[in-house]
């Protein structure tokens, strides 16, 4: 082979060069991402101005801001010694003043250790419930913390709300000892008729007003008129949320139920309550309710409120809960016929931990668009925090003020329902246990 | 081996009831039946005593006898002389044509929210984002009295736009956005048709005119379409109809405008106030735009889910076969993604609906402010109006789910 050498060898590397400035850093990035054509380039434009006028209008209001006033007066003169003349700024001093009534209502302010004790045992009672690590013991006390709660909020001798739960217990405690002779049937009916005893007989009351006479224990009672902001929108909300759960869990299984009967009066019971409006159910718990109970009856608004929601919120739920259920195969079912496993077993023990799974990212955002919803109480003269802003703004030291009070309970608002929203987001992707 | 177990022999007895599950259903639901009707007994029969003690007796009479109070909007005739069942028919005709409005706004402000939060421009997507997460985490009343009070408060007076150094100005020189509303000019017809009485309402011939000649040309257009496609299909080649389809779609309609004298009345200030024009009421544009806003931030959530659901393989495959993009949303994504989206839309426009009665939190004078408000307060008709209302709410709910159902099974994937 005839010996040839190149013409030219290159013996040494090139130094590396840098990349074109347009295809490295925050350049290149905002060439791809915001100005990758002429559509790209103008949504791009118009989203910084439309940031650039939010900013513009509200920012500097925002700044000038006065926390230390005693009214709104007051206020301005402040804002026009420091900025001049004729300059807007925020007056956060309503908020600094009136902070406590818009999360209390009327609440005496001595009492405030009660709702705020109530709220810390919720979030005790909770836990159990919402993570799963934590000793199953606890859910004990996940089930008598409504009657705790509103001996806490509403107060009276304690004896009431004590010898319910005694009750509800006894009755349970009765029903599930013939449950374990007799079968669940017979169970159920046991504890109706334990229930009918103590509840309708003077088994209970007698109990309670002999418990009353020899020991009087119990706090200050307060009127649902000291009720009021953010604790009334929270009470409702959760109790109508708890409370439906078991009506709405009930209600689900009597859908998908093959008696027809049953099936069709809880269809037409969830469709009438989806169909209309959540404002004409408050209207009928505050105009209709006392037509429908028997003459003389008069009880508590917020409670009737509370019944009113919970039903609404239990057609819902109902609806949640039976997509939880379609989304099970088929297969578990079969499986749990197999094992010779009776409908409330199979229920209990194979279908509804699997469906509530499945449904409790929903389960928390109805409860977020329910605990939205309790501010149409409102319309029935509750004092839910929206109302709170109007008591405060007839207050001749305050009127003229829109934007700062409806800002601090929308904040209020946003910070509850967003997290929620972020725990069920938590939630959604660690429950994904399947390999779809 | 095969097991045959038959069913136990001999004749019934009463334990089969409990015991057997042939019979074991029907038992429970008589009792079912029987509780049930026992507690509906209970409160008819509560709310008869409740009714007899206050001397009171259920009829709907009061529905034909004269209202005495004024509506400030009403799309169809009706004076305080009027009956509270017109009083009821106006305010159920602003409850629809409110969730009518609502429902197009919060669609066309969803799709888009929905398609920018997923665009690549981060500035848009994260924009997006903010706007979905704030406002549907704040309860849609608190947007409703936030929005009017922007419209009462700080939008100028009628008085501002007076004189030559008026502080405000009319867009365009012809909308005018005041504290008492918006102002806006009204079609007018200088050689109109007049009106028929249809007996319940009048209904203006010109805009049954100008619908039938929008539906005559819309039906034209599609059979010149059609005629193309079907010439293109024997040789191939796609006639042009572009400026045959403009002309036949725009030249009748105009033709009829020019024929009814059409022109626009616009609003002037006169006095304190302007006349002409079309008045929409602050209550009305805060409960439009609150509502479409906050209801838009779920449709965008539906939509962003729906257009995520469908497989990233798609779009490859449409790439693939040449298709280009704006065709590829077209003709592949979209068709695909609206089945995942109209089920929660359906919901939406229900929720929407049902929401339209919080027109209570402005003044906004809808069914629950005419038949459940100034009606049930001045007559004390509670029950019935309650219950009246409530039908009627659940005859529009149940009317918009069935057509959107049928909608749903139009283009839901035709499976064999």
């Amino acid at each position: 082979m005839a010996k040839t050498s190149p013409v030219y060898v290159r013996t040494e590397m090139l130094a590396q060069q840098a990349p074109p400035s347009s295809q490295v850093g925050p350049i290149r990035w905002m060439r791809e991402n915001l100005f990758s054509g002429p559509v790209n380039t103008i949504l791009t434009l118009l989203s910084l101005y439309v940031v650039y006028f939010l900013v513009s209008l509200i920012g500097p209001w925002l700044m000038r801001s006065v926390w230390n006033a005693n009214s709104l007066d007051e206020c301005r003169s402040i804002v026009a010694a420091k900025y001049g003349e004729g300059v807007e700024g925020a007056c956060f001093a309503l908020i600094r003043e009136r902070w406590n009534q818009l999360l209390f209502g009327f609440y005496p302010r001595e009492l405030y250790w009660r709702p705020v004790l109530t709220f810390v045992l919720m979030l005790v009672a909770f836990a159990p419930a919402l993570f799963p690590s934590l000793p199953r013991k606890m859910l004990w006390f996940t089930a008598i913390f409504p009657a705790v709660g509103f001996w806490l909020l509403w107060g009276g001798p304690i004896w009431l709300p004590l010898t319910i739960v005694l009750g509800l217990g006894v009755s349970g405690y009765v029903g599930m000892l013939v449950a374990n002779r007799r079968g669940s049937l017979f169970g159920a009916l046991a504890a109706i008729a334990a229930f009918i005893v103590i509840f309708f007989l003077p088994v209970r009351s007698g109990l309670e007003t002999a418990l009353e006479t020899i020991l009087p224990i119990g706090l200050q009672k307060l009127q649902s008129d000291d009720m009021g902001g953010f604790l009334l929108s929270l009470t409702i909300g959760i109790s109508g949320i708890v409370f439906s759960l078991p009506i709405g869990i009930l209600l689900a299984l009597g859908r998908q139920s093959d008696m027809p009967l049953v099936k069709y009066i809880c269809v037409g019971f969830i469709e009438v309550i989806r169909g209309v409006p959540l404002i004409t159910l408050l209207f009928t718990a505050s105009l209709l309710l006392n037509y429908f109970l028997p003459p003389g009856t008069n009880f508590d608004i917020i409670l009737r409120v509370i019944i009113m929601v919970t039903l609404f919120a239990a057609a819902y739920m109902a609806e949640v809960i039976r997509g939880g259920l379609a989304a099970l195969p088929r297969g578990q079912y079969e499986a749990a016929d197999a094992l010779g496993l009776n409908y409330w077993q199979a229920q209990r023990l194979i279908i509804m931990p699997q469906a509530l799974k499945v449904s409790i990212p929903n389960i928390v955002s109805n409860f977020i668009g329910l605990f939205k919803d309790t501010t149409l109480v409102i319309f029935i003269g509750l004092l839910d925090p929206l109302a709170l802003i109007s008591a405060i703004r007839a207050n001749t030291a305050w009127s003229g003020t829109y934007w700062e009070p409806i800002m601090f309970v929308g904040f209020l608002f946003f910070v509850v329902c967003f997290s929620m929203s972020r725990y069920s987001m938590y939630l959604e992707n660690k429950l994904k246990t399947d390999h779809r | 081996m095969t097991l045959n177990v038959d069913a136990p022999k001999g004749g019934f007895r009463l334990g089969m009831l409990l015991y057997d599950t042939r019979y074991r259903s029907i038992t429970i639901q008589v009792v079912f039946v029987l509780l049930f009707a026992a507690g509906m007994a209970w409160l008819v029969n509560n709310t008869m005593q409740n009714f007899a003690s206050l001397g009171k007796g259920f009829s709907y009479d009061y529905l034909g006898v004269r209202a005495g109070y004024d509506i400030n909007q009403m799309l169809v005739q009706y004076s305080n002389d009027s009956t509270h069942g017109r009083a009821l028919l106006i305010g159920l005709l602003n409850t629809l044509f409110m969730a009518v409005i609502c429902c197009a706004l919060a669609t066309l402000i969803g799709v888009f929210a929905g398609v920018l939060r997923l665009s690549k421009n981060w500035v848009v997507a994260r924009l997006m984002t903010v706007y979905v997460e704030l406002f549907r985490n704040v309860p849609v009343l608190l947007w409703i009295v936030l929005v009017n009070a922007i419209f009462s408060v700080s939008m100028p007076a009628p008085n501002a736009f007076k004189g030559d150094d008026a502080t405000a100005s009319m867009i365009l020189g012809s909308v005018a956005v005041t504290n008492r509303g918006v102002y806006v000019p009204e079609p007018l017809f200088t050689r109109s048709l007049g009106n028929i009485d249809i007996g319940i309402f009048l209904i203006s011939i010109d805009l049954l005119a100008i619908l039938a000649v929008l539906g005559a040309s819309y039906w034209v257009y599609k059979r010149v379409q059609r005629d193309a496609m079907v010439v293109q299909n024997a040789t191939g080649i796609r006639p042009a109809t572009l400026w045959k389809s403009v002309a036949i779609l725009v030249l009748p309609i105009l033709a009829l405008l020019v024929a009814l004298g059409f022109h626009l009345g616009y609003p002037e200030l006169k006095g304190f106030n302007f006349v002409g024009g079309l008045q929409a009421r602050t209550s009305l544009i805060a409960l439009w735009l609150a509502l479409s806003i906050y209801h838009a931030t779920y449709i965008a959530e539906a939509v962003r889910g729906g257009i995520q659901a469908i497989s990233r393989g798609q779009t490859e495959a449409a790439y693939a076969l040449g298709i280009r993009p704006g065709l590829t949303t077209k003709l592949v994504i979209l068709p695909q993604a609206l089945r995942v989206i109209i089920p929660p839309l359906i919901s939406q426009f229900l929720s929407i609906t049902k929401n339209t009665s919080l027109g209570i939190a402005v003044g906004y004078m809808d069914l629950r402010s005419t038949l459940g408000g100034i009606t049930m307060n001045q007559t004390g008709r509670e029950l019935e109006s309650m219950l009246l209302m409530m039908a009627i709410y659940l005859t529009i709910s149940l009317i918009i789910s069935f057509v959107m159902n049928i909608y749903n099974r139009s283009i839901k994937l035709k499976e064999r």
